[in-house]
């Protein structure tokens, strides 16, 4: 399944990256599979993508990490917010 | 257009004479300026640098002044929020809320800025000392946000 991921605030600055596009496995069907599977790229990436330090959204709204995937969607991985 | 990100500094009185200009109507404005402190945590703070999700955070603010629209009469709403590298004592955010009266507006302003700390994809980083860190939401502003459900 095509996925855009983006990153902003803390997990974009350590991991170095921005937004890109990735082919997801058939196990990833939510938000929280995603992560898991993300994390399995190595330390860095298991050590900044933990449900307790970043937050999502899917297509521009605000999700959890329940949230089911469809082909094509955008989810945005971030840090807490900090706006104002 | 009620809302606008941007790199450029804006001028409170100018959109404060865009807002007087929507209507004979209008009674009262309530202005919000947010700035940069020099001090976070007892740190002195040299810069801070703001990103934002571009498209999410034009609809997550857009969703917000709807909802201060439906709880108060509201004639005109404009919100400001720079990003980019700013320092301390710049200018960060603005919300104007017009309404025929003074009640309607300071409700509506402070809902308004409220719910941007807690709802609206923009994150700060604290230069300091050298290092930088990524700013949380505070307790404080969840707690702020959540008076507004009683």
């Amino acid at each position: 399944m095509k996925i855009k991921v983006l990153y902003f605030g803390r997990p974009s600055e350590n991991l170095k990256l921005t937004d890109e596009l990735v082919e997801a496995p058939a196990q990833v069907k939510t938000t929280g599979d995603l992560l898991v599977w993300l994390q399995e790229r190595g330390e860095v990436w298991a050590q900044e993508l933990t449900e307790s330090r970043v937050r999502c959204a899917i297509n521009q709204e605000f999700a959890d990490w329940k949230a089911p995937l469809s082909v094509n969607d955008e989810v945005a991985l971030f840090s807490p917010i900090s706006g104002g | 257009m009620s809302v606008t990100i941007q790199h450029e500094d804006f001028d409170v009185g100018t959109e404060m004479s865009a807002l007087r200009s929507l209507s004979n109507n209008v009674g009262a404005i309530v202005t919000f300026v947010g700035l940069v402190r020099d001090l976070s945590d007892n740190t002195l703070v040299e810069n801070i640098y703001v990103e934002h999700y571009p498209g999410m955070s034009e609809k997550a603010l857009n969703k917000i002044i709807e909802q201060a629209k439906l709880r108060w009469e509201l004639l005109g709403v404009r919100v400001i929020h720079r990003v980019g590298t700013l320092g301390p004592n710049d200018q960060i955010v603005m919300v104007l809320a017009a309404s025929t009266h003074r009640g309607h507006a300071f409700s509506g302003c402070e809902f308004i800025i409220d719910y941007l700390k807690t709802d609206a994809p923009f994150w700060k980083k604290e230069v300091k000392n050298n290092s930088s860190e990524w700013v949380v939401t505070r307790d404080s502003d969840v707690e702020r946000m959540k008076r507004w459900h009683r």
